[in-house]
């Protein structure tokens, strides 16, 4: 456990932050000739809500798809909860305790709310397939504890209405809320979220965000988000890594952030003379 | 009078009643409640032990006999136990309506002085947090629902779990100072306040003894025979008299299950689950089912909808008459014997009213169309007439007895007569005790000898001894050339149409009536949809030139219906507009339970009315609208104003005029 520090800080709003979940050191990810991301380097720790944003093309989605495992940079060092990670498959990152949500909803269309709900507590079945298959003994008594979990899910969520209904006829804000709900499923420690709110009304982004609060402050799970949202990154994160172009322009809260020149020229464009 | 009367040995009180249950009925289930997809139930003895400990954990927290304990939220177990526990330490429970905004809140709890409050989550707190900032009050914060509430200071503040853990461990201390409290409750001692919810100026608190609840539950479940197999699905609000009714008063007396639904949206899946035995609904809850059955029927197939449309040719023959026992011929007997098994037994089941034995609706007049489809499927639907004055029960329909357009005869132990003016007067023991703090309002509607103005116009049917309401006395007027006004009378009318979800018919003391109408956006949506006609918002979809043509014929056929009646013939209405919001209870447009208030909606208005009858054909105007987290916004809109046909003698009338 070399690498976990142990100091934390204190939100503006009086959360106590942990020490380091996540440390990405140096990360180069390139394909073939172009290079996605340029020796970028933050930490994210435990406890906080950590926003990573940046124009179209900078970067963001390739970030995340790292950090979740799913690309493996060609240099640079991921550390989580202490190990350094290696190349791993998605079934493992899901083990480890990280859960993600979609820029484009990626929930089964025909099966019920509930059923796609269950597909997050999927590593938490062990019953072999005949006792599956019979639905006897272990996994009997698997499927009640994962359906009770799931179940507070659901409440939590305030989407008891649609327990039965089948995701595809949802209209797209309930499914961006499936989409959560199935990661929550997972009990992940890292959550992250892939453009939570593209496509919402005001509303919607009102509901989403309310729900990303709470999910923190009720599991303290550590979330990782990617929004273009400005006001809603603003409000809702603790620190902020802004990406232009591959590389890292800026980090540090939210203030910090706004009152950055590179960041406001990333953003505003700026006159080359 | 009845007021005299004693009851059966020393059941005085709802706590009393509960102990009956325990040794009657203990086993049985009391309450249930559907929580993470699963009906979770209580027995009377489990109950009653919830009950007692919330009680003595109050007391421990240093609850007072007299004071009052407010309780906001939705329909739970939880909440129902407060109730009662409130009552047993000698408290009086004043239940608010939870979709209040703060402002409104502020005065009830500032008038009732409420120290303690029993808040079922975290949005209730806020408002009473919010609300505490400006009125003296709120001392003690009790909540059910733990969510989100781990930050907040908890000086003041407990969850109700943790009040009853406190209670159960204070069970020695504290156990022979309850008993005398429970045992000190009688006849007289109050059973709840509750607050009228103001059609006109502020809410008032009408004061109920046990007396009024427990003889009107007495006499209503004997007139309807309810024992203690019947199922409700409670979901009205818990701060209007009925649901305390029959939640409470009817569910203890009888020994009844009462089941909570998971939340509001979840309803109707909840009620098909429970198919409660009795039930009841407000018009419009009727109404809603029907226009999404109907929604639902025109997508269907073909060969369903043909099945559906004979299905219900037979039901309205033969279903009504089944029900009220009379002979119907053997054809139509078979006929709909097989409807039974084809049509409506599913559709009703469907709906969750396999199982409804008695069935009520109140509170506004139902459209006739409305209720003959319920009856025709052989669900025993009647009518009531009610106040929270009264306890609710005035009159009510005897099986066997039903029509649409009379609300019943008088309910047992009620004394009804109609004054000079046309005003419906009555006396029973659900009388209320008084109206709190406000002596002047309690002498001007309830007379020396107990009898009680309700201020709505009606009239006994010789024949039948059923009465019928009119309208609102006080909103019956005169028109300019002297002819009756009886705007509730149109707008009813007009309300039947699944198009139209409210009207407001304008005409007090002016040459002719107008009205502004809302349109049903789910009705209206879905016609659209079927019509490939596209509209980004309800104001947009409001102001289509097809939806303004259909809203014209149906006031047009309302003029026709109008017109026959001489008396009424001149109410029928000239001009009309659609309005580009809905009336909200939240602006102050409507009650909490949906009733308009004519005097804001004319004064809010204003510039709309001024449109109506200067004979222009569009105006523009700039709406205040509140959202439901309190913030206000405002929606412009230039909305168009109809002249519409009229009938009969006015129409010559006008001919002439012009």
């Amino acid at each position: 456990m070399n690498q976990m520090s142990t100091e934390g800080y204190v939100t503006a709003d009086g959360r106590q932050i942990g020490g380091v979940l996540m440390e990405m050191k140096n990360i180069t990810l390139r394909f073939g000739g172009v290079v996605a991301i340029k020796d970028i380097s933050f930490d994210i720790r435990q406890g906080e809500i950590r926003a990573i944003i940046g124009p179209n093309g900078a970067g963001k989605s390739s970030m995340l798809n790292v950090i979740s495992g799913f690309y493996h940079p060609q240099e640079g060092e991921v550390w989580f909860k202490g190990y350094r990670r290696g190349p791993m498959k998605p079934y493992q990152v899901a083990r480890l305790g990280i859960a993600r949500t979609f820029q484009n909803i990626a929930l089964f269309d025909g099966m019920s709310v509930l059923d796609n709900i269950m597909t997050g507590r999927l590593n938490r079945m062990k019953a072999g397939f005949l006792s599956q298959a019979l639905w006897w003994g272990a996994a009997e008594r698997e499927e009640n504890e994962n359906r009770e979990a799931v179940e507070k899910i659901i409440d939590f969520l305030e989407i008891q209405n649609i327990r039965k209904t089948p995701v595809g006829r949802l209209p797209y804000g309930l499914k961006k809320r499936v989409e959560l709900a199935r990661a929550l499923a997972a009990e992940p420690q890292l959550l992250l979220l892939d453009e939570p709110m593209a496509g919402m009304n005001v509303e919607e982004k009102e509901d989403m965000s309310r729900f990303i609060l709470s999910v923190n402050d009720e599991f303290g799970t550590t979330i990782c988000l990617i929004e273009h949202d400005m006001g809603v990154v603003m409000d809702l994160s603790d620190r902020v890594v802004v990406m232009d172009y591959g590389k890292k322009i800026g980090d540090g809260t939210p203030a910090e952030v706004r009152a950055n020149q590179e960041v406001i020229d990333a953003y505003l464009g700026v006159a080359h003379d | 009078m009845t007021d005299q009367q004693t009851p059966v040995g020393e059941l005085q009180s709802i706590p009393a009643l509960l102990a009956r249950n325990v040794a009657r009925f203990g086993q049985r289930p009391a309450y249930r409640e559907k929580e993470y997809g699963i009906w979770q139930s209580w027995t009377w003895a489990e109950a009653a032990e919830e009950i007692r400990a919330l009680a003595l954990g109050l007391l421990a927290l240093g609850l007072k006999p007299g004071e009052h304990v407010a309780i906001i939220g939705r329909n739970r177990p939880a909440h129902y136990w407060s109730m009662m526990a409130a009552q047993m330490c000698g408290a009086v429970p004043v239940p608010l309506y939870q979709d209040a905004v703060a402002e409104e809140m502020a005065y009830v709890l500032g008038h009732c002085g409420a120290r303690f409050v029993i808040c079922g989550d975290q949005e209730q707190v806020d408002k009473v947090l919010e609300v505490g900032q400006t009125v003296e009050g709120a001392e003690q914060i009790i909540y059910t629902d733990k969510r989100g509430m781990r930050k907040y200071d908890h000086s003041h503040m407990n969850a109700l779990a943790d009040v009853q853990a406190e209670g159960r461990a204070a069970a020695q201390r504290l156990g022979p100072q309850l008993d005398a409290l429970i045992a000190g409750l009688d006849y007289d001692s109050t059973c709840v306040m509750l607050y009228t919810s103001g059609t006109t100026g502020k809410p008032k608190g009408v004061v109920l003894s046990n007396r009024n609840i427990i003889e009107t539950a007495k006499n209503t479940a004997e007139f309807d025979r309810l024992d203690h197999r019947e199922e409700i699905v409670a979901y009205l609000p818990m701060a209007w008299v009925g649901d305390f009714i029959f939640s409470m008063g009817q569910a203890v007396w009888s020994g009844f299950t009462v089941n909570c639904p998971e939340g509001a949206h979840t309803m109707m899946t909840d009620m098909r689950e429970i198919g409660p035995t009795y039930f009841f609904a407000p018009p419009r809850v009727f109404e809603g089912q029907l226009t999404s059955v109907m929604i639902r029927m025109e997508d269907a197939g073909r060969v369903k909808r043909w099945l559906f449309r004979r299905g219900m040719e037979i039901a309205r023959r033969a279903g009504p008459a089944l029900l009220d026992g009379k002979s119907v011929p053997l054809g139509d007997r078979l006929a709909y014997g097989l409807g039974r098994i084809f049509v409506f037994g599913p559709l009703k089941n469907t709906l969750g009213l396999s199982r409804v034995r008695v069935g009520y609706t109140a509170g506004e007049a139902i459209g006739p169309e409305i209720f003959d489809f319920y009856r025709s499927l052989g669900i025993n639907l009647k009518q009531l007439y009610g106040q929270t004055e009264a306890s609710v029960f005035i009159t009510q329909q005897p099986d066997g007895q039903v029509r649409s357009d009379t609300v019943g005869v008088p309910s047992p132990g009620v004394e009804v007569r109609i004054g000079e003016n046309g005003e419906v007067y009555y006396r029973s023991p659900g009388t209320f005790v008084e109206y709190f703090k406000n002596a002047d309002s309690t002498a001007s509607t309830k007379d020396a000898q107990g009898w009680v103005a309700t201020g709505d116009a009606g009239f006994f049917e010789e024949a039948t001894g059923h009465l019928r309401i009119i309208d609102r006395a006080k909103d019956v007027g005169r028109m300019a050339d002297g002819s009756m006004f009886a705007p509730k009378y149109v707008e009813n009318k007009l309300k039947f149409y699944p198009n139209i979800l409210e009207a407001v018919v304008i005409g007090n003391g002016r040459e002719y009536c107008t009205a502004m109408i809302n349109i049903d956006l789910s009705a209206v949506g879905n016609w659209a949809e079927r019509n490939n006609i596209s509209y980004g918002s309800y104001q947009e979809l409001a102001a289509h030139p097809q939806v303004y043509a259909t809203v014209r014929a149906h006031v047009e056929e309302v003029n026709r219906s109008v017109a026959e009646d001489p008396m009424l013939a001149g109410c029928q209405v000239h001009r009309f507009l659609v309005l580009h919001k809905e009336l909200d209870p939240d602006d102050g447009e409507m009650t909490r339970t949906r009733k308009v208030r004519r005097a804001v909606i004319n004064e809010k208005f204003a510039d709309l009315v001024g449109a109506l009858y200067d004979g222009s054909s569009s105006i523009y105007t700039e709406t205040e609208v509140t959202y439901e987290d309190g913030r206000k916004g405002s929606i412009k809109a230039t909305l168009r104003i109809e002249d519409v046909p009229v009938f009969g003698q006015t129409a010559q009338q006008k001919v002439a005029a012009e």
